[in-house]
Formats: C-alpha cells, sequence, structure tokens
C-alpha cells in the first residue's frame, strides 16, 4: 500500500466518540475559533491563510476557496451569509455524511472561521433531507454543545464576536445542491438553479451578499489554520493541496470513504478499498461523481486522484466519489441508470434539460429492450450535445457528459447490445 | 444624470444601448429579432425557454439575450451556426412533448411556438417516444387549459406573482413532470387574471367563452374602446361574419399598457344575450309590439312632442348611462334642449348633488395615470379601485411597490394587493369627520392625492367629502375615479342638468338625476339605462310614473317590458361608431367594430332622425364624426358668461329624505360585474362572479 491515509476532515479512527465536543477539543479542535474569540486572530489573517493553503472546493468544481471568499463585498452595510451545502446527493457520494456523523464540530468550526473570515455573522447549514436518520441529529447535538460552550451566539468572547448558525433540512431533491438551487430551497421556493450573474457573492440568500461552500471545504478549514498553510499544501500536489475524502463505490471488496491526500494514484485507492471484488478484472471507473465523464480500466490505472491528472485523462476530480464497475457491468445498463437520475433530478425548468433527460432516458431503454437501431446512437449523442451548455445549471452538462463519454469509450459495446437485445426481442415475438 | 450608453454590435451592426439593459431589449429596439418564449417585457427575466440563445465573442457556449446585460464592446451574433443551431435544438426539445394539435387548438394561427416551429423545426421529428400528456386543471369560466401544450415558459406565473400580485397559478412537480397548476383545483378570481391567455405563447391558456368559435386568421381585427370604467382600455375585437367573437387588448402604454380587465375582455359574451332587441318596439293597446322604424320612431316624436307640448319641455327629462358616447350624448342633450329645456343628466346612482356647480367641469382623476406612479401619498374615499378600475388599480399597486403610500377610507377591509399605509374603516356617517381627521396624515410629501370612488359618489354626503377635500392644500391633487366609460366626456358634452354646466349657458337648470327618480318627469327617455339596475335604489317605482316612456337600449329588462311605450334597439359600443373621454381625459374615438343585430342602429343615428321627425334644426347628421366635430367645436368655444347667476333651485337642494338603509353597504356598493347592462348579459362574467362572491 502506497500512499497511507489521511485524517484532515474526518478524525482518527482511534478516536472514541469523535463527534463529541470533548474529543474534538482533545484533538486540538476550537483552537483557532478560540484564539478569534480571544482576539488573537484576525479575519484577514484566516483568509490569507487559506488562499496560501491552495485549498480548492470539494464540493465538485474545485474552485479555489480562498478566493471564492473575497469575492465577498468588504465593510458592506447589510447582512451578509456563509451557507453550508450539506445537500450531499451526487450519486455515489457520501463524505459529507461521514464528516457530519463523526465530525461535526470540525464542519461547525470551519463554519465560523470562514463567516469571520468574510464578516458574515449568520450562517446557515443546509442538510439533505435523506440525512435525518444520523447525520442531521449528530450535527443538531454538536451545535448545542458548541452553543452551550459559548462558541455559537452573540457577543461570543472577549471580542463580542457574533456568530449564529441555522442548520436547515432539505426535502431531498438533487438539484438542491447546485448553490442557487439550494439558495431558493433555503428561502422556502422550490429549488430552481437561478440564472447567473449575478453570482450569489453579489445577489445571494434573500438577495444579500452570500457563498456556498461544500462541507468537507469547511471542514478542513480548522486543520489548515491550525497547522499552517504549508502542512497541508506538503499533503497534496502542487495544484491540488490537501487531502480529499473519496467515497468508494461500486465492485470493490471493502466501498467506504477514505480520506488520503490528494494525489494518491488510483491503483493505491482502489488497493485501499480492497480491490475489485470476487477477483474480477476492472472495466471502466467514474471518477467523481455520476456527473464526470467515464473512464475505462486502462486510461484511470494510469491517474492520479487529483484535479489535474483526471482533468488531463478528459474526466474530473468531481467530488472524488470513485464508482468502479468490474468487467461484467452492462455499459447500456449503467448508462441508463445514471440517465434516470438526471431524468428524475431535471428541476424543470429550462427546455434542454426538461425534455432531453427523458429522451436520453427512453432511448436508452430501447436500447436495452430490443427496440432501438445502431443509428439511434448518433441521435443519442446529439441530443445530449444538444444538452450541454444550453441550460441555466450545471444539471444539463451532468446529463450529457456521462452519455458522451460512455459512448466515447464504449460505443462497440453498445452496437453490440442493441443488436443482440433485438435479436432476443425478435426470437421472443417468433 | 444621463443614462450611461454603452456600445456594441450584432451581426457587425453598430448599435447603442443603455447600460445594464438586456440584450434582447437592445435587438428588438433595432428590430433584429431574437426567437423568445418566456422572455415578455413587462415581466421579470426567467430565462429558462432557452430559446433566445446567441453567440457572445468570447463566452464558452451560447448565452441567453433575456438575460445577457449589454456589455462596451460586446460582439453579438444572432444568426451564427452556434446560436441557429443551439435556437433549432431548444425548438426541437420543446417540440418532442407538445402535442402539435393546432388543427383543433385556438391558438393555431397567433402561436408564437407555431411561427417559431416554422422557422427554427424541423420538417420530421426525431422523436419516437411517447409524448406526455397533463391533466387539464378548471380555472373557472374565463380561461380554458389545455396543459399538454404547455412549454413551461412561466410567463403565467410570473403575471401572476408580479403585475396581478397573487400568485394563482404555479408550478408542482419538476423534470418532465413539471405542471402549471393551481395548488388546489380552484378558479381565477383575480380581475386582471384573463390577460394570462394573452401572455402564454401557446395553446396552454385559452380564451374560454371563445373557444371553439373561430379561426385567427378568419376574424377580422377592429380597434375599439373600454366602456366599462374610466380608464377606457385600448381593445381590438375579433369579428367573424358580423359577430364579435372576441376581445383581446391594444397595446397603449399611456392607457392600459398591454394589459385588460377580465371585464373589458369578457363583456362581450353578452352582445347577443337572449333579451337583445332586434325590432323597435310600440305599445299598442297595453301590449309591446314589433314594428319597423318610421312607426317607432313616429311614436317617440309624437309622445314627446305631445308631452313638450302640453306640459312644457321642462316636463321631459333623460337619464343617459354613464358609458353612453360623446356623440349620443350631445345629441340627446340638444334635442331635449330643442324640445325645451328638458332635464338630462348621467349621473344615475349620485344621491347628493349639492355643491355640483362647484366641482370641476369634468369628472376625472386630475392627473395622467402615468403619474399615479409617482405619488408621493394617495388616499382613496370610497373607492373600490380594484372592481372600479382595474387598470388603474394595476398602476397603483405598482406605486405602491415603488414606495407610494396608499391609504383609504372604506366601508370595510379591501383587499389590496401591496401595501397600505392606512386603512380607515368606518361607517359612511363618519367618513367626513374621518377625512377631515385623517387626511392630513395620509397625504404627505410633494405629490399626493385623494381620489374619490363611486362608493363616495354614492355616498349621501359626497358633497361634503368634495369640501373637505376642497380644503386641502392646492397641491394635493382632488380627482375622482368615475363611473361608466364616459362620466368624462358627458359632463363635457353638457348631458347634465344645471345651467353653467358646459355648454349650458342660456338654458335653466333642470332636475339632476336624484330628482327625477323620486318625481319621475312626464316624459322620460332612457338612454343605455335600465332602471332596475342602473339607477338608485326605488328609482324604478317611481319612473314607472312617468306618462311617456321612450327607452334606447340593446336589450330589453323585465320594466322595459312592462312600462315603456317605445323600445329602440340601439347599438352596443361594439356596434357604433362614438368617443369616450377617459379619466385622464384621452377623447378617444373608435369605429364600429360589428353590425348591431336585427334593425337595431347606433343611437346618434337615431337620435339624429328624430330631431328631423321632430322638425327641429340642426339634425341632419351624416356621419357620426360630424357630430364629434360640432361637440369639440363648442367645448373648444369659449364659453359665455353664465346667465343669472344664483344657485338653482335644484342644485342646491338638501338631499332628499334619507331612507334608513341608504348607508347600509349594499346601497353604496357596486359589484364589479354589475356596473353596466353588457357586463350583466355576459355569463361568464356572471360565473366568475359567483365564484367570487362564493370564496
Amino acid at each position: 500500500m502506497g500512499v497511507p491515509l489521511a485524517h484532515v476532515c474526518l478524525p482518527p479512527p482511534e478516536a472514541e466518540k469523535p463527534w463529541r465536543l470533548d474529543s474534538y477539543r482533545q484533538r486540538g479542535g476550537y483552537s483557532s475559533w478560540s484564539r478569534v474569540l480571544d482576539e488573537k486572530l484576525a479575519a484577514a489573517e484566516i483568509l490569507d491563510t487559506v488562499k496560501a493553503s491552495g485549498l480548492r472546493g470539494r464540493g465538485g468544481a474545485g474552485f479555489p476557496t480562498g478566493l471564492k471568499w473575497s469575492f465577498m463585498p468588504r465593510d458592506c452595510e447589510q447582512p451578509s451569509y456563509l451557507v453550508c451545502n450539506s445537500d450531499e446527493s451526487e450519486p455515489g457520494t457520501c463524505h459529507d455524511r461521514d464528516i457530519l456523523r463523526y465530525n461535526p464540530h470540525a464542519l461547525i468550526e470551519g463554519m465560523a472561521l470562514a463567516a469571520c473570515a468574510m464578516g458574515a455573522s449568520v450562517g446557515y447549514n443546509y442538510i439533505r433531507g435523506e440525512f435525518l436518520g444520523e447525520p442531521v441529529p449528530r450535527f443538531l447535538a454538536a451545535l448545542e454543545e458548541a452553543r452551550a460552550a459559548g462558541l455559537i451566539g452573540r457577543g461570543l468572547g472577549e471580542a463580542k464576536v457574533d456568530f449564529e448558525l441555522h442548520p436547515f433540512v432539505g426535502a431531498g431533491a438533487y438539484i438542491c445542491g447546485e448553490e442557487t438551487g439550494l439558495l431558493e430551497s433555503l428561502e422556502g421556493k422550490p429549488g430552481k438553479p437561478r440564472f447567473k450573474p449575478p453570482f450569489p457573492a453579489q445577489s445571494g440568500l434573500y438577495g444579500r451578499p452570500t457563498t456556498v461552500n461544500n462541507t468537507q471545504t469547511l471542514a478542513s478549514v480548522p486543520a489548515i489554520l491550525q497547522n499552517g498553510a504549508d502542512w497541508f499544501k506538503g499533503l497534496g500536489t502542487p495544484n491540488s493541496a490537501g487531502t480529499m475524502i473519496y467515497s468508494v463505490s461500486g465492485h470493490v471488496e471493502r466501498p467506504g470513504n477514505y480520506e488520503a491526500p490528494l494525489g494518491v494514484s488510483f491503483n493505491d485507492l482502489l488497493e485501499h478499498a480492497g480491490g475489485v471484488w470476487k477477483g474480477r478484472r476492472l472495466k471502466a471507473v467514474i471518477p467523481g461523481g455520476s456527473s464526470v465523464p467515464v473512464l475505462p480500466a486502462e486510461i484511470i490505472r494510469e491517474c492520479a486522484m487529483d484535479y489535474d491528472s483526471l482533468s488531463k485523462a478528459g474526466s474530473a476530480l468531481g467530488t472524488g466519489a470513485m464508482i468502479v464497475m468490474d468487467e461484467t457491468t452492462c455499459m447500456v445498463g449503467a448508462l441508463r441508470r445514471i440517465a434516470r437520475f438526471y431524468y428524475a433530478e431535471s428541476c424543470g425548468q429550462c427546455t434542454p434539460c426538461r425534455e432531453g433527460t427523458g429522451w436520453l432516458y427512453r432511448m436508452l431503454t430501447r436500447m436495452l429492450e430490443g427496440r432501438a437501431q445502431v443509428a439511434d446512437l448518433d441521435l443519442l449523442l446529439n441530443v445530449a450535445n444538444n444538452i450541454e451548455g444550453h441550460t441555466i445549471c450545471a444539471l444539463g452538462d451532468a446529463a450529457a457528459w456521462p452519455v458522451q463519454s460512455f459512448l466515447k469509450h464504449f460505443r462497440p459495446e453498445f452496437e453490440a447490445k442493441i443488436l443482440s437485445s433485438a435479436s432476443q426481442r425478435e426470437a421472443a415475438y417468433a | 444624470m444621463p443614462e450611461k450608453t454603452v456600445r456594441l454590435s450584432v451581426n457587425g451592426r453598430e448599435l447603442e444601448a443603455a447600460a445594464g439593459e438586456m440584450l434582447i431589449a437592445a435587438t428588438d429596439r433595432e428590430g433584429i429579432y431574437v426567437p423568445r418564449f418566456c422572455y415578455h417585457p413587462k415581466l421579470s427575466v426567467a430565462a429558462n425557454c432557452r430559446m433566445c440563445l446567441v453567440d457572445v465573442e468570447g463566452a464558452p457556449k451560447p448565452l441567453p439575450a433575456c438575460a445577457t446585460p449589454v456589455a462596451e464592446g460586446m460582439q453579438v451574433e444572432t444568426h451564427s451556426q452556434r446560436a441557429i443551431s443551439a435556437q433549432r435544438a431548444t425548438m426541437e426539445f420543446l417540440l418532442i412533448n407538445h402535442p402539435l394539435d393546432c388543427p383543433v387548438c385556438d391558438q393555431g394561427g397567433e402561436c408564437e411556438l407555431q411561427d417559431l416551429a416554422m422557422g427554427f423545426g424541423r420538417d420530421v421529428s426525431r422523436f419516437s417516444e411517447g409524448k406526455r400528456a397533463v391533466p387539464d386543471p378548471n380555472l373557472g369560466p374565463l380561461v380554458s387549459t389545455d396543459m399538454t401544450r404547455c412549454i413551461h415558459c412561466t410567463r403565467c406565473i410570473r403575471f401572476g406573482e408580479e403585475i396581478a400580485g397573487v400568485q394563482e397559478l404555479g408550478a408542482t412537480g419538476r423534470s418532465e413532470h413539471m405542471e402549471i397548476t393551481t395548488w388546489v383545483e380552484r378558479s381565477l378570481k383575480h380581475e386582471l387574471s384573463g390577460n394570462v391567455i394573452d401572455v402564454c405563447p401557446v395553446g396552454a391558456l385559452n380564451n374560454k367563452p371563445y373557444r371553439f368559435t373561430a379561426r385567427a386568421w378568419e376574424m377580422t381585427a377592429h380597434p375599439t374602446v373600454a366602456p366599462h370604467d374610466c380608464v377606457g382600455s385600448a381593445l381590438y375585437a375579433h369579428v367573424l361574419r358580423g359577430r364579435v367573437r372576441r376581445i383581446v387588448p391594444r397595446r397603449n402604454e399611456a392607457v392600459n399598457e398591454t394589459w385588460i380587465s377580465d371585464r373589458d375582455r369578457f363583456s362581450c359574451e353578452g352582445l347577443y344575450a337572449e333579451d337583445r332587441l332586434r325590432n323597435p318596439l310600440v305599445r299598442r293597446n297595453g301590449r309591446l309590439i314589433e314594428t319597423g322604424w318610421d312607426e317607432a320612431l313616429e311614436a317617440v316624436a309624437d309622445g314627446l312632442g305631445q308631452t313638450a307640448r302640453e306640459h312644457g319641455g321642462e316636463a321631459l327629462g333623460a337619464l343617459v348611462s354613464p358609458s353612453a358616447t360623446c356623440e349620443e350624448g350631445h345629441l340627446l342633450r340638444k334635442l331635449m334642449d330643442a324640445l325645451g329645456y328638458a332635464s338630462i343628466d348621467y349621473r344615475l346612482r349620485r344621491r347628493d348633488f349639492r355643491g355640483q356647480r362647484n366641482e370641476p367641469p369634468a369628472p376625472w382623476l386630475g392627473m395622467r395615470f402615468a403619474e399615479a406612479e409617482s405619488l408621493d401619498s394617495l388616499l382613496m374615499v370610497g373607492c373600490d379601485l380594484r372592481g372600479e378600475a382595474p387598470i388603474l388599480a394595476h398602476r397603483v399597486r405598482k406605486a405602491a411597490l415603488s414606495g407610494t403610500r396608499v391609504s383609504y377610507l372604506d366601508l370595510a377591509e379591501r383587499e389590496y394587493l401591496h401595501p397600505i399605509e392606512k386603512a380607515l374603516v368606518s361607517r359612511p356617517g363618519h367618513w367626513a369627520d374621518d377625512l377631515a381627521r385623517h387626511a392630513g396624515d395620509a397625504l404627505r410629501g410633494e405629490r399626493s392625492a385623494v381620489w374619490f370612488g363611486g362608493i363616495a359618489m354614492r355616498h349621501p354626503a359626497f358633497s361634503e367629502l368634495l369640501e373637505i377635500a376642497a380644503g386641502l392644500p392646492a397641491e394635493v391633487v382632488k380627482g375622482q375615479v368615475s363611473e361608466g366609460g364616459n362620466a368624462a366626456g358627458l359632463a363635457l358634452a353638457g348631458v347634465l342638468p344645471f345651467a353653467d354646466a358646459p355648454g349650458g349657458a342660456g338654458r335653466p337648470s333642470g332636475l339632476h338625476a336624484g330628482l327625477m327618480q323620486r318625481q319621475a318627469p312626464r316624459g322620460l327617455v332612457l338612454m343605455g339605462a335600465e332602471p332596475e339596475f342602473d339607477c338608485a335604489a326605488g328609482a324604478e317605482e317611481a319612473l314607472a310614473e312617468a306618462g311617456f316612456i321612450v327607452a334606447l337600449n340593446p336589450w330589453t329588462t323585465t320594466w322595459m317590458l312592462r312600462h315603456a311605450h317605445v323600445v329602440l334597439p340601439t347599438a352596443t359600443y361594439l356596434e357604433t361608431p362614438g368617443t369616450f373621454v377617459n379619466g385622464q381625459l384621452d377623447w378617444q374615438s373608435f369605429a364600429a367594430a360589428a353590425p348591431p343585430p336585427g334593425l337595431a342602429r347606433p343611437a346618434w343615428s337615431l337620435l339624429s332622425d328624430l330631431g328631423g321627425i321632430l322638425a327641429l334644426d340642426g339634425f341632419g347628421y351624416s356621419r357620426s364624426d360630424e357630430v364629434l366635430a360640432e361637440l369639440r367645436a363648442r367645448i373648444d368655444a369659449p364659453a359665455p358668461a353664465p346667465p343669472g347667476a344664483g344657485p338653482s333651485a335644484n342644485g342646491g337642494a338638501a338631499p332628499g329624505p334619507r331612507s334608513p338603509d341608504e348607508n347600509s353597504p349594499a346601497a353604496l356598493e357596486l359589484p364589479m360585474y354589475a356596473v353596466d347592462g353588457l357586463v350583466r348579459r355576459s355569463v361568464p362574467l356572471q360565473q366568475a362572479a359567483a365564484g367570487r362572491s362564493a370564496a
């Protein structure tokens, strides 16, 4: 096993009840926030440190976090907001869930520090509705602990800092993970993404300057301030600093969350997860959640799991959710399942996505059911191309990319499937 | 501060636009067409249809022209390969689940989807899956639904949120299953809700009463003017084979912008009601029998002439609908004057006429409609603005949302869909005190106005209210939201009974409408007025006492059938040329859109003939615009000094005996779908009214 696992956002496995305040404090938690409250750590320093650390958003797009924070207007009279996106919905992704379950105080401290850096005194955590079982109660309990300990609230510490943190539980729509859809939902409206510009930093929640960050991004912040920007940078590669929680799912022996420095090789990560199950051979991997392009085994085997390497290979790091497919996987069936997801989750407001995702799904269904022709593959690809880049938010792109990449790498399999299922169907009617 | 402009180039053409403006507004102004569905110049930007995608240099993706602000040096191509292929792609997506049932769709021929499909669609669909079908909610009697045709542009939703002020329609569900509907199935109740028919670019929301009655391309469009309120909205009447099939708005930014009220749109459904009169009726041996025009006009001439000869011209009186045209008012006034200075009045529901001679020559708003939007404060007294003048209520809503402090003094709390500074609710008997006490508070800022509405006009102490308003500072505009479509025009035409009324110099004062309705004149002319509905309570019994009654009306009523001696079938506003003067004193002339049914005639022409039969001077008109020219000439001429000053006997009279219930809301309110004969006969409006009151 090459690169060992790391523990930046997830607590070390030996920690007992790591979600408790005392456990978090034992690990050095809240030391940075306490320095803020004692007027020993200024907002500018937080911002500079995060900028210097090279932290990039872990929600999928990988935008530099410090830069994003610096878009917030300074000294604005009106309230501005920090919103944490815990609406983790990208298929295959489950790292935010484990942060809420096992390290909620890292998120709370990260939010407090981020809000301080941006001059916001109110934060919201938008938590996925399906997390009601365990992650939500854990987060709520941690919030109560922090409040009781004088870490959240009004007039905190020597510095008389205000930081209110409100949890909000969504109702289970993928599109509410898109930042403007999330803001709409948080305002009590249907989660339909807004057209940008204006960007949330200009006009976000309730029309006020708002920054939306992913859970893992914010949970990385306390460690950065505790250990310094250089430490964090040293964990990853030059352009991909720090660690990532890789959610490994699919045909592996031990699916689960594996936190490792960015730049870990695919092969190492696969080894951590016990390798492809049942001794089978690897066929393909979707490396960053279902939206990013699929890569066949021979390409992904050569990749490091960071922003640059995967981008060069024609895919993306996305959310770091690695979906592993073994040699028995039917790529037509897999793509149809993915298309079904985007068809169901399209918010419906803009035309290409609303109409196109259903079309993609139905064509793929016909291919599996023997009611398609090989020429339909060109139509499938053309429809996906017509969705891509024409929609308000990125859901349209997310629906198109899998289609494009599956056809790019596995077109012969699609052709064979169309022909074989058509002849099976014919035989059934003969 | 001069507006900042930017220069950009579209398809190689240099153009200027205001900074911050959206690209589509600039291209529209320059006549460069960008296809669109969800964009509407009066609504917020949704950018959801993706039809207006254009190619902007430097942008990685095609951008929606409706949501892309112009920028200095921007290079835009609306017809490049990238733009066209994006637009074609969107069109294909819009059509795959559209039923393409144009042959049975009322929108066919005037459908934005159909039009753009001609330019951007394919001749053969590539879509071979099953199409979506969507259940149709019942939105009540006015708007039909075929939601399978919906393209989800959300214009109707934004219309509700932004223009009407109440979200009657919304989107439920997501992805392909998004549906435009009411949350719980219910009727549209807002007084402007019919406008969703026009904003809907396809045949999903349509005119329910008009459904399946005509094809758009078969009809001729006739510009006309709405008669039901003091706005005088610009309309088109669509006519097929001599019948008005529907009413649609005509754009007039100074008046109704692009909207019309449901009352203006659907009142035409009453045109051909069962009681529409097709022949003149003359009473012979106690029974009304159908006759020709010669016999009927002779009977009128005999009846009026005889009454005038026996009892003097002052024994005659005329009651005129406030929605009669200027031409009709002028001719009837001229006829009554020629017969001996008979009484004439259009203020049928008014009760307090004291002080009438001190009022402005015509009841009007005191300002242009658009000026209402820049008021600092507005106080409405006894005014159900949403019911009386829905378009004006929309202007006031816009004003209130941008900071105008709107207050009202009324019988009851009213549901205004905007912030209200102060709602003064009291019994009518307290209004004078309340107005005196609170007007100063409510009217603050440089530009302020007090408007009196129909309820104030029907108030038993209206003149006292006016007097209190007159005592307010001079810069406070005092205006009136007048009844009917032409109160101002009729006042200017002198359809008023007192000597110094416009054009009234040289004649004695007559009886005002209130007195005529208590003590009927011996010879009574009713023009467009139906005593059982259009007059003050109790008038029908009193008026029945008249010795000779002639009614000029498009329809009959029970009262007319029982009491009138002659009933002359007249044309409605859609069937006569005419002129209305609206609440901002615009003279708006219009031509007849359709012929009246049967032998019915425009009232101006039969009044002209009647003058001839009575051998009166100056009645040989051949065209209605001669009548208008004569009226305009008289109004424009400097008024001669009024003869014999001093209050006339009746103008200064105290209001008559007050019946115990005259202050009751029922006596003062006038439901919005009861204002005139046409509206009362429109079945869909009456169904809508029932729906409203049941809610």
